[in-house]
């Protein structure tokens, strides 16, 4: 596993948290073979809040599901800790994308049947067998009060997605994926389906949660001004690595 | 949990979802009224076909029969007295039924059961099939109470009305017989028109009161030259002192062969005309035990008519005196004095072992002369084609919840391709393959236990409250949908066995899961990063 290592483009000196290692994807288009991510080193350092830019179609959403254990790369690896994960049985990564990653989407992403409250708790629910969570739900219900309020929703906790708005959807999302007290978030395009003052509220969370909790933050736009925003811009191209900035927060 | 919580809001939210459910609902609930009325009816088919076989028959092949029964109970009992609770020795054979009614000669063929009504009632229910000893409904209300006390072993006398009704008519036939004398005195060439006279004169009387059968004619006018022509031997036997006394033999006759069902004009009721009654005689004719069989009539009295339910019984068999079938089938044997028999009807303690017995008596009557059967087997093809027809009744309404499950596959597949997005997200936060099929196998399984529960609450109701529907049915189509007359039955008999309701549930549980399988799986198989995608 070590022998690729040195192929990274950045050296940190301390293993990063989470890296992915050469990795290659392409889609199948009918026949077509449609390359996507071709050659891709990145490293992510712990508590590092890092952006993801580039135009659509650079292979960005792509490299930050293989990242999350969405999809597996055709070749390549991904490692966390410096142990690779990406090959883990699927039980395994299941319970890694539970555990260590917490998604957000730039279309939310909730589950239109279950309120706020239920959604944020969705994950817990997941990683906790019935009677687990039977027995610990008023723990759990707690946990997940607290990351609502975080996200400054203690309001909304019985309404629908349906009822609440862009805004107030995407902060519930963050929310559910913080009550997993994940490692690394991703966040795809967060800010996308926002209005520009939305889109600032919810990078100045991000900010915030990155600062207070040291939690590391990937986060994936084609907002120049919000990828700005980010300690550190990785630019991709036609799915290669094509400047890296380093950006003091 | 969130796979419970999901299915249980999908539940709630999905109206398309209910449709499927009332399919399995209506399938199970249409199995289980289905079943509950067929097992009602066969449970109570079989309680009368048994009703008038015994446990097991002893049958010779000969109709001449066999002498001495003493001897042939001793040798059933011989080998198995400890099974055998009641044996009862009769003649069986064939015969016909002649009356009179409306002044036309009804001629019937029957099967002629001589019987010794104590020993018949000790092997099987035979007094619950007489009329005389079951109080008459109509309408649910008791228009006749019983004739008989229960006490009252059956016998081979006329209970009080029949006698009543039979003095009435005899004294009627009476007047007309002098009537027709003092006519003939008077105008003596009218005499060659008696017969015919006798006739028109009987016919519209008969249809004003009761309907009855002048078949006393032939008793009456034994010493008449001009009497009809059906006069046999038998008026030559009839003792005339006393004008009432009943004819030697007796008869319960079955009640198809003595009446026949119509519609009240004024009400539109289904009703029974009784061509005759008890108190009637009748002639019947067999044969006797000679070689070759010559023909042998006889003049007998209807004690009672017997209603067992079973058509095939009730307008074939005629009940009647041992002793007389036997004097006049000549099956007395003149050297000994010996009666022949022609078969044995046994009662045992203990049905279950019937096998045993057959076995066992089948060991002492040789198979040349006797078979040996239980009832099951006597009416084998019948109660085999009630349950071939039951069988296969199953079969086609557990089609329909099949059908109902293919609706569930259907909507299942729909509801799964518009929750794609939603299966994407709960498989990034986590949720295994496994996970998510059982969300859709455990939603199937919802709409299954719903379905059935309330498929089998209305199918129970429908049972317990069927002859209120059957009559709410009948009141608004105005036809009458379940006909006591053509049934026998004075309601529908149903008989629900918690086991049938069970495994109806169970089964259309097991088909909504089945049929969510392929959904759940399709569902399971989704790449997270596609569903995602989906919008």
């Amino acid at each position: 596993m070590a022998d690729t290592v040195e192929m990274a483009d950045t050296v940190t000196p301390a293993t990063p948290h989470l890296e992915a290692v050469a990795l290659d994807k392409s889609y199948r288009n009918n026949a077509e073979e449609v390359p996507v991510l071709r050659g891709v080193n990145l490293q992510v350092a712990k508590g590092e809040f890092l952006s993801l830019i580039g135009q659509s179609g650079s292979g960005k959403s792509t490299l930050m599901h293989l990242l999350g254990l969405l999809d597996s790369p055709d070749i390549g690896e991904i490692r966390l800790d410096g142990k690779r994960i990406d090959h883990l049985p699927a039980k395994t990564r299941d319970e890694l994308r539970n555990r260590v990653f917490g998604f957000v989407f730039q279309f939310y992403h909730l589950l239109p049947e279950l309120t706020l409250i239920e959604n944020v708790i969705a994950p817990l629910m997941i990683r906790y067998s019935t009677w687990e969570y039977w027995s610990r739900r008023r723990e759990l219900r707690d946990r997940a009060k607290e990351m609502i309020d975080q996200v400054g929703l203690s309001h909304r906790i019985k309404h629908r997605p349906n009822q609440l708005s862009g805004g107030e959807m995407q902060r519930a999302a963050i929310a559910r994926s913080l009550v997993s007290e994940p490692q690394v978030l991703l966040a795809d395009e967060p800010t996308g389906n926002l209005d520009v003052d939305t889109g600032k509220g919810i990078i100045e969370l991000l900010q915030r949660l990155n600062t207070e909790h040291d939690l590391t933050i990937l986060m994936v736009t084609h907002d120049e001004s919000i990828a700005q925003r980010a300690q550190r811009l990785v630019r991709l191209k036609k799915g290669q690595i094509e400047k890296l900035h380093e950006r003091a927060a | 949990m969130y796979k419970y919580l999901l299915c249980q809001r999908y539940l709630r939210t999905r109206f398309i979802a209910l449709a499927s459910i009332i399919s399995v609902m209506l399938g199970v609930a249409t199995m289980i009224v289905v079943n509950s009325v067929m097992s009602g009816f066969s449970h109570q088919m079989r309680d009368r076909i048994h009703g008038l076989l015994a446990d097991v028959v002893v049958e010779s092949h000969s109709l001449d029969g066999v002498t001495d029964p003493d001897m042939l109970m001793r040798m059933a009992r011989e080998v198995s007295d400890d099974q055998i609770e009641a044996i009862t020795p009769t003649v069986e054979v064939y015969g016909m039924l002649n009356f009179n009614f409306a002044g036309q000669w009804i001629t019937k063929p029957v099967t002629l059961i001589g019987i010794d009504p104590v020993g018949k009632s000790k092997v099987g229910p035979l007094r619950d099939f007489l009329d005389s000893y079951n109080p008459v409904y109509e309408d649910n209300q008791v228009v006749r109470s019983s004739l008989r006390g229960p006490d009252e072993e059956p016998n081979w006398k006329l209970s009080d009305e029949a006698m009543q009704y039979r003095i009435d008519k005899i004294d009627r036939q009476q007047w007309y017989k002098e009537q027709l004398a003092a006519l003939e005195q008077e105008n003596p060439g009218q005499t060659d028109l008696n017969p015919a006279n006798l006739d028109g004169v009987t016919a519209p009387e008969s249809t004003e009161a009761t309907p009855e059968a002048p078949a006393e004619t032939n008793t009456l006018m034994a010493d008449d030259p001009f009497a009809n022509p059906f006069q046999g031997t038998a008026p030559a036997e009839v003792a005339p002192e006393d004008p009432y006394e009943l004819a030697k033999g007796r008869l319960y006759v079955g009640i198809g062969l003595v009446s026949y069902p119509y519609r009240d004009p004024e009400t539109g009721k289904m009703k029974l005309m009784m061509m005759a009654k008890p108190g009637d005689d009748v002639r019947v004719s067999t044969v006797t035990a000679g070689r070759p069989p010559e023909h042998a009539p006889y003049l007998a009295t209807v004690v009672d008519v017997f209603k067992s339910g079973m058509t095939e019984y009730d307008s074939n068999l005629i009940f009647c005196n041992l002793e007389e079938l036997q004097n006049v089938r000549g099956m007395i044997s003149p050297e000994s004095g010996k009666r022949a028999i022609t078969s044995l009807h046994i009662k045992l303690k203990d049905y279950r072992k019937a096998g045993d017995v057959v076995e066992r008596l089948k060991s002492v009557f040789p198979p040349d002369q006797f078979a040996v059967k239980t009832w099951e087997q006597k009416q084998g093809p019948l109660l085999a084609a009630v349950e071939i027809e039951s069988a296969i009744l199953n079969v086609l309404l557990f089609l329909i919840i099949a059908v109902a499950g293919f609706g569930i596959l259907a909507i299942f597949y729909m509801i799964v391709v518009e929750k794609t997005r939603d299966i994407g997200i709960l498989k990034a936060l986590g949720a295994s393959s496994n996970g998510v099929m059982s969300i859709f196998l455990s939603y199937g399984l919802a709409l299954g236990v719903v379905g059935s529960g309330v498929g089998v609450v209305l199918g129970l109701l429908f049972v317990h409250y069927i002859n209120e529907i059957e009559k709410v049915i009948t009141y608004i189509t105005g036809r009458k949908v379940f006909d006591e007359t053509i049934y026998y039955f004075p309601e529908i008999p149903t008989a629900v066995h918690p086991s049938m309701v069970i495994s109806v549930a169970l089964g259309a549980m097991l088909i909504a899961v089945l049929a969510s399988v392929f959904p759940a799986r399709r569902a399971a198989r989704l790449n997270p990063v596609v569903a995602l995608r989906s919008e």
